[in-house]
């Protein structure tokens, strides 16, 4: 029995093969291509021929992928949207698509309906859906847009209005039609809500060209009946049905198979994870092998939107960071030779310094040849040693959440400049096969489902509120392929209401289980 | 007279935060409402105090209610300028010669502009505190005897009513049930007023103050460092900590957020540790134990490397932020200022202290 993982990075898409204990049985990396696929065939490719296993025992395949948050970043194969919004007359003075950019507006069409709807914080309803008016709407509508994302009032308290109007749009355009509820996609935050849903509806050509294109390839390289997931940007994995209704939260998938990977290779549940690029280093943190989530607005393509993402941070250091004096001051990076440091590091024959060349300098790496770097003073290497320890210590600092000293996993290509010693670590976990980290990340992923409402402790007691809102996210986890039996409970936020005279609470769980 | 444009209405959201010690709600839903209003009406006039008449009519606007729920449901876009004009007809008054702010905060500096834009009537560079607070009577305005009432209050549903209270702690009960009722969330004018009295009794020139401070913030390519001393120049602040934000607890009580966090030091005061209290603002900071700014004085919460505002509801574990203390407005600082507002009313068990006397004590104690 195998796994195949894959995972489409800005620099390699890389692929590998676990066996059912999750041991590595082989890796490969090949650049990733303009279009994405290509590089992934590839990969592929490379990845059966060489490591020679019985096709017919791959039971999994999963992908980890930017194909959507390139089409929005480049406006690239995005869908005519609709926007309906349940609430008329409320939420009139700031209509959908305010603080846009005009040209993601003019791809997406800009089509919009302020309808009647909607609930009040405490789940009473602020107004009844009209249907007539709805299929008006539609009728109107039809062939003009490719896709309607529907935002309810405090839909995220009560969502049965937007399934409705689904059901509508359902019965005017047929089954097939893709519909993305808010409730499904955001949390509370009305605006930020409805940006990430007309997101996801803009993705759903990507995302069937993306899950198509990936069940191609794997049936024309002779792989077929295995399972086939997509890689979310929680760490858990979602079938090709689910990923065709959520795409959006492929977004950013990456970096948290990175350092999930990571945290596997090491055996560490509870740990930061220390990413060092060619350019940049991700640092995040894992808790029982989840990453943590982004807790503030998180802007995608110059779009406000609050649906969840990773808490990870980027600092311009990595292997290939060039390293300066300027004014008698020692700086490393934020910028980088990048993919070039292969030509123009000091220790390949080139004639810029970088952050590796004095890793190497230093007896900490051995790549290239040491001797093009041995005229770099001792001292002089150790003090820029010293800078990039105090940039590393600073991120690292604004991860944590207590004073302690912390452990921290390191991996990625350029984990060679990272010095032994940083104030704040206590000590330091380097992992084998680091270098497909993300691609280990991609095929041990489980399956997660969330849930997130307003309750009024006053009326419903807390334990029964959180026992109410486990059970709708075990429903979601299942809805997402979850094995019943596997789920637990690994999340639980509450945020109380200001102003309410009762216990208004906003409670969110989010529970995981095994890949059926 | 000045005109207010969109680089104004983005300056002025981010200063009038800043000033909301952490109430006040999110800023960015208030400045949406105020771009498409201004989008639509051109800009808004702003006059200063020194420019309007003794004997001309103001009527301040309000939102009321929970920011929370605000993200959620906001309003239609006409409640504004119907609960002005409904106060105005009750009132009898034929003229109103402007608006003003009740508060600084990211949502009540903002709508204000929305009314003065949609009825084309100046804003004028006033408001009833100088900063957030929570409830109505806890206006410059009721210092000297000005009553809030009659007042205005309606929804985006269209329902509208008016009070006439007894006194202005009334007029916040009434109000407050009536705004819950609306869910959570409504629009009031309250607290008209003359020129004469916004002359004695406003706290002038907030406007701009908001403007300059926000602009101090939004600067790119600033060194926080550099802003910062130029924010607590114009602000006559102080910086009082540099921590990252450890633990939060939160209880609500009677429609309010209460609740209490932790700062643990970095940097300039590393190994030292703070307490913050706040019921929607912040209201008592202690430092190592010893209490180093109370209300009504400003305790204001900043981004470590932004400096932008940081509301209660964001609070988060691990933020690393910089808290800032500034004298409230004189107004505050009376017998009558304290009784209202000060650190006994919100229930902690205090005598006031201005904040340049706590600062130089701490200071002494150090030496």
């Amino acid at each position: 029995m195998y796994r195949i993982g894959i995972d489409v990075g800005g620099t390699n898409t890389d692929a590998i093969i676990l066996d059912e204990h999750n041991q590595l049985i082989h890796s490969v990396k090949s650049p990733t291509t303009l279009d994405i696929k290509t590089g992934i065939v590839t990969s592929l490719r490379k990845v059966l021929q060489e490591a020679k296993v019985d096709k017919t025992k791959i039971t999994h395949a999963m992908l980890g992928t930017t194909q959507c948050t390139n089409a929005i970043v480049e406006r690239k194969k995005l869908a005519k949207v609709g926007v309906i919004r349940l609430g008329f007359p409320a939420t009139a003075s700031v209509p959908p698509y305010t603080a846009w950019p005009q040209d993601m507006v003019e791809q997406l069409t800009g089509n919009y309906a302020l309808v009647q709807g909607g609930y009040e914080y405490d789940g009473q309803v602020l107004g009844e859906i009209d249907e007539q008016e709805i299929n008006d709407l539609l009728e109107k509508w039809r062939d003009k847009v490719e896709t309607i994302a529907v935002i309810g009032v405090f839909s995220s308290i009560k969502n049965d209005q937007e399934l409705k109007v689904r059901d509508l749009i359902w019965e005017a355009y047929g089954e097939n039609y893709t519909v993305s509820c808010s409730s499904l996609i955001g949390s509370v935050g009305l605006i930020e809500r409805e940006n990430a849903t007309i997101l996801n509806s803009a993705l759903c050509h990507v995302i069937e060209a993306t899950t198509t294109g990936f069940a191609n390839a794997l049936e024309a390289e002779g792989i077929k009946d295995v399972e086939v997931y997509l890689c979310q940007n929680d760490g858990t994995l979602m079938s090709i049905e689910y990923a065709k209704q959520f795409p959006i939260f492929t977004i950013a998938c990456g970096p948290t198979n990175s350092i999930r990977g990571a945290s596997y290779l090491a055996n560490i549940k509870d740990t930061m994870v220390i990413d060092v690029g060619g350019t940049t280093s991700d640092i995040g943190v894992l808790q029982d092998g989840f990453p943590r989530e982004s807790s503030v607005a998180v802007e995608i393509g110059d779009i406000r939107t609050n649906f969840r993402m990773p808490d990870i941070i980027s600092v311009g250091l990595g292997g290939g960071s060039i390293v300066r004096v300027e004014g008698g001051k020692i700086t490393v990076g934020p910028d980088s030779v990048g993919y070039k440091i292969g030509e123009e590091a000091l220790v390949f024959g080139g004639n810029t310094m970088t952050a590796t060349d004095i890793a190497v300098r230093l007896g900490l790496a051995d790549v290239g040849d040491k001797s093009l770097v041995s005229h770099i003073d001792e001292g002089f290497a150790k003090q820029v040693q010293s800078v990039i320890s105090s940039i590393i210590a600073n991120a690292i600092d604004k991860m944590k959440t207590s004073s302690g000293d912390v452990q921290i996993v390191l991996v990625g290509g350029g984990n060679v400049i990272i010095p032994a010693e940083i104030p704040g670590v206590a000590d330091i976990v380097k992992v084998e096969n680091g270098g497909v980290a993300n691609a280990i990340g991609a095929s041990i992923s489980q399956i997660s489902g969330q849930y997130e409402q307003i309750y009024i402790y006053s009326r419903q007691p807390r334990e029964e509120s959180l026992k109410d809102a486990e059970e709708k996210a075990v429903k979601q986890a299942v809805i997402a392929g979850a094995e019943p039996t596997t789920i637990k409970l690994v999340e639980v936020e509450e945020i109380p209401l200001a102003y309410h005279p009762e216990n208004a609470t906003r409670l969110r769980v989010k529970v995981v289980g095994k890949m059926s | 007279m000045r005109y207010l444009d969109q680089q104004a209405i983005e300056y002025i959201a981010v200063g009038a935060a800043f000033l909301g010690t952490g109430g006040g709600g999110d800023p960015y839903i208030g400045k949406l409402m105020a771009l498409s209003a201004i989008e639509k009406n051109g800009p808004v006039k702003l006059y200063s105090v020194d420019e309007i008449e003794d004997e001309d009519f103001f009527i301040p606007s309000a939102m009321m209610g929970a920011p929370s729920v605000l993200v959620e449901k906001f309003p239609k876009g006409d409640e504004f300028v119907k609960v002005f004009q409904k106060l105005a007809k009750y009132l009898g008054r034929e003229k109103i010669s402007g608006t003003f702010p009740m508060e600084a905060g990211g949502v009540n500096s903002m709508i204000p502009i929305v009314v003065a834009a949609q009825l084309n009537l100046p804003l004028i560079d006033c408001d009833g505190m100088g900063r957030a607070f929570p409830e109505l009577q806890m206006v410059t305005f009721n210092l000297d005897g000005i009553s809030a009432a009659p007042i205005a209050i309606t929804d985006e549903k269209g329902n509208i009513g008016i009070f006439e209270t007894i006194d202005n702690k009334w007029t916040e009960r009434l109000a407050r049930t009536a705004t819950v009722e609306m869910g959570a969330s409504a629009l009031v004018s309250l607290y008209s007023t003359t020129g004469a009295q916004i002359k004695k009794s406003g706290v002038h020139h907030i406007v701009t103050l908001s403007e300059q401070i926000g602009e101090i913030i939004s600067a790119k390519n600033r060194d926080a460092k550099d802003k910062l001393e130029q924010l607590l120049s114009l602000t006559s602040g102080y910086e009082l900590f540099q921590g990252k934000i450890t633990d939060v607890i939160r209880e609500t009580k009677g429609g309010f957020n209460f609740g209490k966090m932790n700062l643990e030091g970095i940097e300039m005061s590393k190994d030292e540790q703070m307490k913050v209290y706040f019921q929607n603002e912040n209201l008592l900071a202690e430092k190592n134990g010893q209490v180093v700014a109370m209300t009504p004085d400003l305790i204001c919460l900043v981004d470590y490397e932004t400096l932008l505002p940081v509301t209660t509801e964001s609070l988060k574990y691990g933020k690393r932020v910089r808290v800032i203390g500034l004298p409230a407005h004189p107004k505050w600082r009376t017998e009558m200022g304290i009784k209202t507002v000060g650190p006994r009313y919100f229930g902690y068990d205090y005598d006031y202290a201005p904040i340049e006397k706590l600062i130089s004590k701490a200071v002494a104690s150090h030496v």
